[in-house]
């Protein structure tokens, strides 16, 4: 691994600072996916901002939201009980990131800046509509995630917090890669309080995707049997070793019925 | 090249290290702990699994620096007072190691399950919350025979 | 024999586990030398090519750079090539096509990782920075990585091999099994591919050579299951320096499974290197992407069979042809695995009449492959067993009692591929098999499991393999460099403590607390006042270290060879201190008595005795008491047993879970049953991740290794597998006095077989194809989800 500048602000400000000094910064939260990434040689940032010193973590359930901070770690996620009573669906799926040494130092906030394509929270945050809260502005995950990697967010701009909406009731379910168990097929299905059905599928396309007919079919009867039939096409997935697109697109079927089942 | 204190095994320390070095590297190369070890470089094997401020994490996708002040246990640090921490002693009771070079990371990670999961385990619990640690010898049966009776014994 | 107490057969808790839990391991990463320096290793990034020129200057003036040596430096030093140690002859009589394996390359590269430089600098960090610095010109050339292919390929990997075969060898009796065939009632037909591993032991290699300029010696620290042969192959073959110049060190060792027998590159070169910069140690601990691109891999079959039987379901002809791919070049021991330690064991439990395999052996532009536990004796049990199922199913008799009416059952028993079984009960492991997995209620759990949507299959291996390995007068014959005898020595100390020095090298197998049980149990002296010492060429004598499943059978007949001296020895002692005939002195449970008196001394007085010397004729009796013992075995050990594997199978994604999983194996005697049940778990979870995790891929196109991390090569985790069920049955073995087979490499032999005539039983499928991921199994399932639309 190159060596860097290490940054630790203590606040947000400080931070997008110091990102605006640097020559080729980079934002680090829990570390856990850009730490491996250096040390494979993919990237030599000139400078780590490490992002644990604004230690701005927490779960907070509202009345009709829940708000995460950026910097909570998933084992805190998976872990609290609010949550569980809140949004069952998203405490579990934060439960099954990784392995428990990454859930007690990846956050909320590093994982949907970064939008790995296997990631599981950005299927959450677009199956439940959330608002990504940054150092800047309020953005919808619509609007939030872009593309592979890629994000709305702006070079010094840094996620503060993310705020789900409570939904009626909602589930995920994941086809785990075997070997890395990174999402092969992730699938985030939502049943709003207005009663409005969004799926959100991650790890078998270039980024977190909705599926448009199953979101139909389960706002008519939210059931898992609404899904039998519906198949996203196989054309725009990922193909790997693991997986062909015509697999991944078999299993996101499967998935979506199983977090239909599962939903709480 | 930035020094930095923790206290590690009870005992504080301090030395110098560059932005990039990794807690495994500080733990092995500066402090000679080298019961911590590296198994692989992704971020997969678990074998650097130590106690960051009484929680388990991989060694070797932790920055140094980023622990200054903290507390760190690692395999070393786990008998007290020259008395076997009664995970340690269960791994050998239920013969939960072979060839020994995942363990350290192995007894780590299983005494950081049972503070999480609680004392009375069953198999298929320990052995979903073992999905960080790879071990390549005793097809993990002994070692969730040991993790039951350590957590029993805790 | 009693599982309590610390004798042979009892379950003792294991002596070194101390340092394991506590940390204080040492292993060849721990140790740091003074003025150390670090390497680097330049690898090839091309499948295939040709160097065109290597510039290394900008590298040599990087900071803290202390040496750049390239395969120019080795030629000139004349180091010799890495050796493949077992030589095969083809059918037509001709030797195989070997071709260089120099220290680091020299004209070209054959495979991604390819050792190409080495970079030595004062910190890791800075060598490696320097690696990337050493700028190498290539010019590609077309590449093959699949052994199926290689025969046909454009650019040899070897111009000594111009279709890249190494050898076409063949055993048995053509004609006999031809006729067999000709007069067969059916004939079952199955081609299958034995997946290509990566053994990933958990410690990656790791080396520090150093050279002392002051007593001219060199002194390498190496991750070695058979230090003493690192030591001889680098002194003989690579010409580094003579024997007693080279000490050669494998302190803790974190797992083997075959892949730290081989002699290979980066440790030579650290060693060789060494002298070149003013004999500063130099230390390379390979990255685990480095263990995934060169480590030596296992398996890489393809392999044709067919099995004739007659009218009553009795196997009469068994015909196998395999290529087994050695990649792209022959590792140590590489050219015996495909042959002498795989077609001798085509036979399987059967007494099969008639048997002829053909072999070719064949390079590839991929990782050498070579010895992974089992070593051959994997992919034939695999062969075997799976053909035996498949012949079962197609006449339809119960694959149990298939196997049963074609059991071997007197002995010793000669097979047609050189193998003499000397002892076992097969059908006692199959009865106890059968009974502990419930087989014959498996139809109502198969039916429980189609309500819940799962397809539920078992499937049966009952394998053989020899191991113990090896007669040396037997493998010379059959073109083996060395001889696989074992030594040791014993010394008791005057205050009646024990050291055992074996040639024998523990790596996770136990020996520091087995060898004790045996030396505790014939002694009487507290397993606490033996220890055991290995793994060091200065302080141990010569010997052939732990492969095989040899070091029970042939490393503790050794030191039980060496305890009958020292037994003979003390005797005399006490017989001349108690004033008596040594033939009336008896010795047991640790006290020399005189047969008819009271007169008697405990152990630690006569080794008092033989040390202070007072009391007999030194004339007669030479002091002290210390003993040596070479141990030849007369017969290779045969463990066999019946492995049973139940699983189910998510037909809507295709997982496969082992839902139950018993093994019945017959090691003959136990010395520790804890060990041993240890061993057989991790065996069975490597042969589970053979069948349905692990798989090595090249990419046909680039070449490139594309499982080269735990990201994409799917090891098995603690919830990929259940709790096995175990059982022993017991033929003693005759070939050595402690009765022991050998257990090490069972699981690994006997579990892909079972596990996938599970998989096929499930699906209705004659074959699917190892591993069956996911993936692998749903799209298996597709033309069945068709029909059945």
């Amino acid at each position: 691994m190159e060596n860097f500048n290490y940054i630790r602000p203590a606040k947000v400000a400080d931070a997008a600072k110091a990102m605006k000094k640097a020559k080729d910064g980079k934002f680090m939260s829990g570390g856990m996916t850009l730490l491996p990434t250096m040390k494979q040689g993919l990237a030599s940032p000139s400078d780590i901002i490490d992002l644990s010193g604004l230690k701005n973590s927490g779960v907070k359930v509202g009345s009709k939201s829940v708000t995460i901070q950026a910097g909570t770690i998933h084992a805190d996620v998976a872990g609290s009980k609010d949550l569980k009573k809140a949004i069952p669906g998203l405490a579990k799926l934060a439960g099954g990131i990784g392995d428990p040494h990454v859930r007690h130092k990846g956050t909320i906030g590093g994982s949907v800046a970064n939008n790995d394509p296997a990631a599981d929270y950005p299927s959450a945050c677009l199956a439940l509509g959330a608002t990504i809260h940054t150092s800047d502005r309020k953005l919808a995950a619509d609007k939030f995630f872009t593309g592979m990697f890629s994000t709305a967010l702006k070079d010094t701009e840094i996620v503060t917090a993310v705020e789900f909406p409570i939904p009626k009731k909602c589930g995920y379910a994941k086809f785990p890669n075997p070997a890395s168990l990174y999402a092969m097929v992730g699938v985030f299905v939502a049943q709003l309080a207005d009663g409005s059905v969004r799926v959100a599928v991650t790890g078998a396309g270039a980024g977190v995707f909705r599926v448009p007919e199953m979101e139909a079919a389960l706002s008519k009867k939210f059931a898992a049997s609404s899904l039998d039939g519906i198949a996203v096409k196989s054309k725009n997935l990922n193909s790997d070793m693991h997986a062909s697109a015509e697999y991944r697109a078999h299993l996101i079927t499967v998935m979506a019925k199983r977090a239909v089942d599962a939903a709480k | 090249m930035p020094a930095i204190t923790m206290k590690v095994n009870g005992q504080a320390v301090c030395g110098d290290v560059e932005g990039r070095t990794l807690l495994v590297e500080f733990l092995r190369d500066k402090l000679g702990l080298t019961g911590t070890h590296v198994g692989c470089d992704t971020s997969q094997c678990g074998a650097c699994v130590v106690h960051v401020d009484g929680k388990a994490v991989k060694s070797c996708t932790t920055l140094a620096i980023a622990c200054a002040d903290s507390e760190v246990t690692t395999i070393e640090g786990l008998a007290k007072n020259g008395k076997l921490h009664p995970m340690q002693e269960a791994f050998r009771e239920h013969h939960g190691l072979q060839c020994g070079f995942c363990t350290p990371g192995m007894i780590m990670s299983a005494v950081d399950l049972v503070k999480r999961n609680g004392k009375k385990l069953d198999d298929e619990t320990i052995r979903h919350e073992l999905e960080g640690n790879i071990c390549r010898c005793t097809g993990y049966q002994n070692i969730v025979a040991a993790v039951k009776a350590g957590a029993a014994n805790m | 024999m009693s599982e309590t107490g610390t004798g042979i057969g009892a379950r003792v808790k294991r002596k070194e586990d101390q340092r394991f839990i506590t940390g204080k391991g040492n292993y060849t990463d721990d140790i740091n030398l003074p003025k150390q320096t670090y390497a680097y290793f330049v690898r090839s990034p091309h499948a295939h090519a040709t160097i065109k020129s290597i510039n290394t200057a900008k590298a040599k003036k990087m900071p803290g750079v202390v040496g750049v040596f390239t395969g120019e430096d080795v030629a000139n030093d004349k180091l010799g090539g890495l050796i493949c140690g077992w030589m095969i002859h083809s059918k037509d009589g001709s030797p195989m096509k070997a071709g260089p394996h120099p220290v680091l390359a020299q004209g070209k590269v054959r495979y991604v990782g390819d050792h190409v430089a080495l970079v030595v600098a004062e910190t890791k960090e800075l060598a490696k920075a320097a690696a990337a610095a050493v700028s190498v010109t290539y010019a590609v050339l077309p590449h093959v990585v699949d052994v199926a292919d290689a025969m046909k390929a454009k650019a040899p990997v070897h111009d000594v091999a111009p279709d890249n075969r190494v050898f076409n060898w063949s055993i048995g009796d053509e004609a006999a099994t031809d006729a067999a065939f000709k007069n067969a009632a059916h004939v079952t037909k199955i081609d299958l591919v034995n997946n290509r591993l990566i053994p990933n032991a958990m410690e990656p290699r790791a080396a520090i050579g150093s050279y002392d300029t002051g007593t001219e010696s060199y002194t390498l620290y190496t991750t070695s299951q058979n230090p003493h042969v690192a030591r001889l192959v680098i002194s003989a073959f690579h010409g580094l320096a003579p024997e007693h110049k080279l000490r050669v060190i494998a302190p803790d060792v974190g797992g083997g499974f075959g892949s730290k027998i081989f002699i290979y590159a980066e440790e030579v070169a650290c060693v060789w290197a060494s002298k070149h910069i003013g004999g500063r140690p130099i230390k390379w601990t390979a990255e685990r992407s480095e263990s995934f691109l060169a480590d030596a891999h296992g398996r890489d079959h393809v392999t044709h069979a067919e099995l004739a039987t007659d009218a009553n379901g009795i196997i009469t002809g068994f015909k196998v042809h395999t290529k087994a791919a050695m990649g792209a070049y022959l590792s140590t021991f590489a050219s015996c695995v495909p042959t002498y330690l795989y077609a001798t064991l085509l036979s399987g439990q059967y007494a099969i009449p008639n048997i002829y395999a053909e072999v070719d052996a064949i390079y590839t532009n991929t990782a050498p492959v070579d010895a992974y536990r089992g070593a051959g004796r994997p992919e034939a049990t695999y062969v075997v067993e799976r053909i035996v199922e498949t012949a079962a199913r197609e006449l339809k008799i119960d694959p149990a009692e298939f196997r049963r009416k074609n059991f071997v059952t007197a002995f010793p028993h000669q097979t047609p591929v050189i193998m003499c079984y000397d002892a076992g009960d097969y059908a006692a492991a199959l009865d106890k098999a059968l009974e502990m997995s419930e087989y014959s209620s498996f139809g109502e759990r198969k039916s429980a499991a189609a309500k819940k949507g799962k397809l539920r299959g078992i499937g049966l291996s009952a394998y053989i393999e020899a191991c113990g390995i090896a007669p040396s007068a037997a493998i010379g014959s059959l073109g083996a460099g060395v001889g696989l005898w074992e030594s040791a020595e014993v010394r008791v100390n005057p205050v009646g403590t024990v050291e055992i020095l074996t040639g024998s090298h523990s790596h996770g197998q136990g020996h520091e607390t087995t060898f004790a049980q045996l030396v505790s149990d014939r002694l009487g002296v507290d397993i606490n006042n033996v220890s055991i010492v290995h793994g060091d060429t200065d302080k141990v004598q010569f010997g052939m270290g732990t492969y095989g499943s040899r070091s029970g059978a042939v490393g503790m007949t050794a030191i039980s060879k060496a305890l009958d001296k020292i037994e003979a020895k003390a005797k005399k002692v006490a017989a001349a201190v108690m004033e008596a005939s040594a033939d009336d002195v008896e010795f047991k449970n640790g006290t020399f008595t005189v047969k008819g008196t009271d007169k008697k001394m405990a152990f630690g007085e006569v080794a008092l005795s033989a040390y202070v010397a007072h009391k007999f004729n030194s004339a007669e009796i030479e002091p002290g008491l210390k003993e040596g013992a070479f141990h030849d075995p007369s017969n290779f050990v045969f463990p066999a047993g019946v492995h049973i594997c139940e699983v189910e199978i998510d037909a809507d994604t295709g997982v496969t879970e082992v839902v139950s999983y018993t093994a019945v194996d017959d090691f003959g005697n136990i010395i520790n049953p804890m060990i041993v049940e240890g061993q057989v778990h991790g065996g069975i979870v490597q042969g589970i991740g053979q069948a349905l995790a692990e798989g090595c891929v090249y990419d046909k196109d680039s070449g490139q290794l594309l499982t080269g991390s735990y990201m994409d090569y799917q090891m098995p985790r603690a919830a990929d597998v259940p709790n096995f069920k175990l059982a022993f049955t017991c033929t003693p073995c005759p070939s050595n006095p402690l009765g022991m087979k050998g257990c090490g490499e069972a699981g690994a032999i006997a579990s892909p077989a079972a596990v996938m005539n599970a998989v096929t039983d499930a699906l209705g499928l004659r074959d699917v194809a190892m591993p069956a991921t996911p993936q692998t199994v749903w799209k298996a399932m597709q033309p069945m989800k068709k029909a059945a639309e």
